[in-house]
């Protein structure tokens, strides 16, 4: 097929505009990734992994290697953007951190629904006590988030989708985040119940119990309310 | 590789009635409709002597294609490859203490060794292996002395005398039938089986675990490899691909998504998580991005035919590795460079997540591997040529020269160059696999099944 030249370049140079504006960092010419400039690139690539990683957990049986390659996809975006402590406010809040956190909000009755039996069968069927993991309390961006956040072990590292300003800076995106939703309970079959591994001792860590403070501001968030106070939390 | 022109021989994976031409191709299903995704090859395969091509799909289904004996009165015609055997291998099932469905779609079909008239192959879905024995009837029995030819009971009183049934031949019928069935090992997603040289064991990897069985015995297994943590929380590697070496029946590989393979012993210990051998190679920090494990992890391993070297696939790079050399591999070859830039976007449209399998030709001098786009590249260990060909209507036209193809990445184009930009995503090339002792490769590109000859039935090199 003929196309003249004169589109051709024109559709080229359009595509190169609109290139530029959202994946400039592939650019071969910038240096690796992690030296660039990283707000823009990072946050954006956090924001899709977090879909992903919520998209890979909702499967009923989600594909491991999937998961764990995202997750610590994440990780190293995560490292990234850690230390970047003299970070420009982003101008406008990316389109993705909403959808993420309205996946979220949606997802979390079924989410912690299907945990909390998943739990329930484990404990049943092992005969420890696990007390059910606590939802997870994400609410919109720049929402202060209490709640203790049990052992986050490795996937603590996950935050709620970002984007917005906050008062205490980046860290602050990820303090109160209560993270155990992502903890691997969910994505262990419940069969694993059923066999007397070896490597499941009685050293399982018992997720910590909600306090009622933690149970009322959940319910607030999940039924609308606007609380911008950010409740005292256990110490942190 | 230079003296090597490729043919297109295609042969569409049709279980329906095929065409009279000699090199017809044809999909599965009715023609002219949508492409069914049960029809997606899902796995290919040859025998031990390449007489059998094996392709599993997405439905569940095996096909299993048998070459043709070379026609004395055309010699210069090699045996074509027809369809010797259909049968349903998987069927869909439901896990109710998960409230799962397991997929029937075949992951992996490994021949055994013929040890006598009966072939035998084993496929595997996501949680159960299952041991085929393909037989043929030429021949059957015919003149019972109770039953008339078309089985009715006759009339004893018809019966004045005694006869013993003769053997009359019949039209060829092949018969499957399941011998064994192994479940209930996995509890997560098999990727990998394969058959130890010993021809008694074969071995099933999923994600975190290795299991052993005997081909005789379906009510065990032994466990012999273990990566699952204590905490899932702490999980993050996976296993994903695994094979016994073709000559020692105590050494085994496998590979992991952090893009490491380790050599294992079974005479060590039991439990084989601590490798003999690791291999790794350091990463390269002037590439380092965010995905740099994805890109790293492997999608395949194979040993040569030698045993003496593996290969191993990643998202761009094919690399054979001297089992004498941990430190880093001896040869790399990049399948898709041009992608290298593209991260972001294959990431955020899962392509960056796609399991290429590699094969060795059968004198371990050249390797094979897909690619996007209907591509698939070849590379000659010894005179480090590379060739792109695709697999495609116009170009498996019988008898046709497979044109070798080029994707340009800005600058200078030549005519038939493919642009990056222009590349096609979802045809991709996941599964290949080349005769063990000819010329001859298979290519599976998505439910369509390619048959490439070399034009001069060469000698191996």
């Amino acid at each position: 097929m003929m196309l003249s030249k004169g589109l051709k370049r024109k559709r080229e140079e359009e595509e190169k505009e609109a290139l530029e504006v959202d994946a400039w960092w592939l650019d071969p010419g910038l240096p690796a990734v992690t030296q660039a400039p990283p707000t823009l690139a990072s946050s954006s690539l956090f924001d899709l992994s977090v879909l992903k990683l919520h998209h890979s957990l909702r499967q009923s049986e989600p594909d491991l290697r999937h998961l764990v390659l995202v997750v610590n996809t994440l990780r190293r975006i995560q490292a990234s953007m850690a230390p970047a402590v003299t970070l420009p406010p982003v101008p406008s809040p990316p389109i993705v951190p909403n959808v993420a956190d309205n996946l979220l909000a949606s997802s979390d009755a079924t989410l912690s629904a299907s945990m909390a039996s998943l739990l329930e069968d484990l404990s049943h069927i092992e005969g420890l006590s696990q007390a059910p993991q606590p939802l997870a309390d994400e609410g919109p961006p720049g929402r202060p988030v209490g709640g203790t956040s049990p052992n986050l072990g490795a996937l603590d590292l996950l935050g709620p989708a970002t984007g917005c300003l906050l008062d205490d800076g980046l860290e602050g995106l990820f303090e109160d985040i209560d993270t155990s939703m992502y903890d691997s309970e969910l994505w262990v079959p419940a069969s694993e119940g059923l066999k007397p591994a070896p490597e499941d001792g009685p050293g399982k860590e018992g997720a910590p119990e909600l306090d009622e403070a933690e149970l009322d501001y959940l319910m607030d968030m999940l039924v609308g309310t606007q609380a911008l106070e950010r409740p005292p939390g256990p110490g942190r | 590789m230079p003296c090597v022109t490729w043919l297109g021989r295609d042969r569409g994976a049709a279980p329906g009635p095929l065409d009279e031409a000699p090199c017809s191709e044809g999909e599965l299903g009715v023609p002219g409709l949508a492409q069914c995704t049960a029809d997606i090859i899902s796995t290919v395969e040859f025998n031990h002597t390449g007489e059998l091509l094996a392709t599993g799909d997405k439905g569940g289904r095996v096909v299993i294609f048998q070459r043709e004996p070379e026609s004395k009165n055309a010699p210069h015609s090699q045996g074509e490859y027809d369809v010797y055997s259909t049968f349903q291998s998987h069927e869909p099932e439901f896990d109710y203490l998960k409230s799962l469905e397991i997929e029937e779609k075949i992951n992996k079909i490994k021949w055994l060794p013929q040890q006598n008239a009966a072939h035998s192959l084993l496929s595997t879905n996501d949680k159960t292996i299952k041991l085929w024995k393909i037989t043929e009837r030429d021949k059957r029995p015919e003149g019972y002395n109770l039953k008339d030819e078309e089985g009715k009971l006759k009339d004893l009183s018809t019966v004045t005398s005694l006869q013993v049934p003769v053997l009359k031949p019949m039209d060829l019928m092949v018969e499957v039938s399941p011998r064994r069935i192994f479940a209930n090992g996995h509890t997560y997603h098999i990727n990998s089986i394969s058959v130890n040289s010993d021809c008694e064991t074969y071995m099933s990897a999923d994600d975190l675990r290795i299991n052993l069985w005997h081909l005789a015995v379906t009510d065990r297994s032994f466990n012999i490899v273990d990566i699952k943590p204590a905490n899932m929380e702490d999980l993050t590697e996976v296993i994903t691909a695994s094979e016994f070496h073709p000559h020692h029946c105590n050494l085994f590989v496998y590979s992991s998504s952090k893009g490491s393979l380790r050599l294992c012993d079974m005479r060590a210990a039991a439990l084989c998580d601590r490798h003999s051998k690791l291999f790794e190679e350091p990463e390269d920090p002037s590439s380092r991005s965010f995905f740099s494990e994805i890109i790293s992890s492997v999608s395949d391993v194979k040993f040569s035919h030698s045993g003496r070297y593996m290969l191993t696939r990643d998202y761009l790079t094919v690399k054979v590795w001297d089992l004498n050399m941990e430190a880093r591999p001896i040869e790399t070859y990049q399948v898709h460079d041009y992608l290298r830039s593209k991260l972001c976007s294959l990431y955020e449209n899962d392509c960056i997540f796609d399991k290429f399998e590699c094969a060795w030709n059968g004198s371990d001098s050249v390797i094979m591997t897909g690619a996007y786009n209907n591509f698939f590249r070849m590379f000659d260990r010894n005179s480090k040529r590379d060739v792109t060909l695709e697999a495609s209507r116009e170009s498996s036209k019988p008898r046709a020269v497979l044109k070798p193809r080029r994707v340009c990445v800005g600058g200078k184009r030549r005519r038939d160059d493919v642009s990056v930009d222009s590349l096609d995503f979802t045809k991709k090339i996941l599964h290949t696999a080349w005769h063990p002792a000819e010329n001859i490769i298979a290519i599976a590109a998505t439910n369509n099944l390619y048959i490439f000859q070399d034009k001069v039935n060469s000698d191996m090199h």
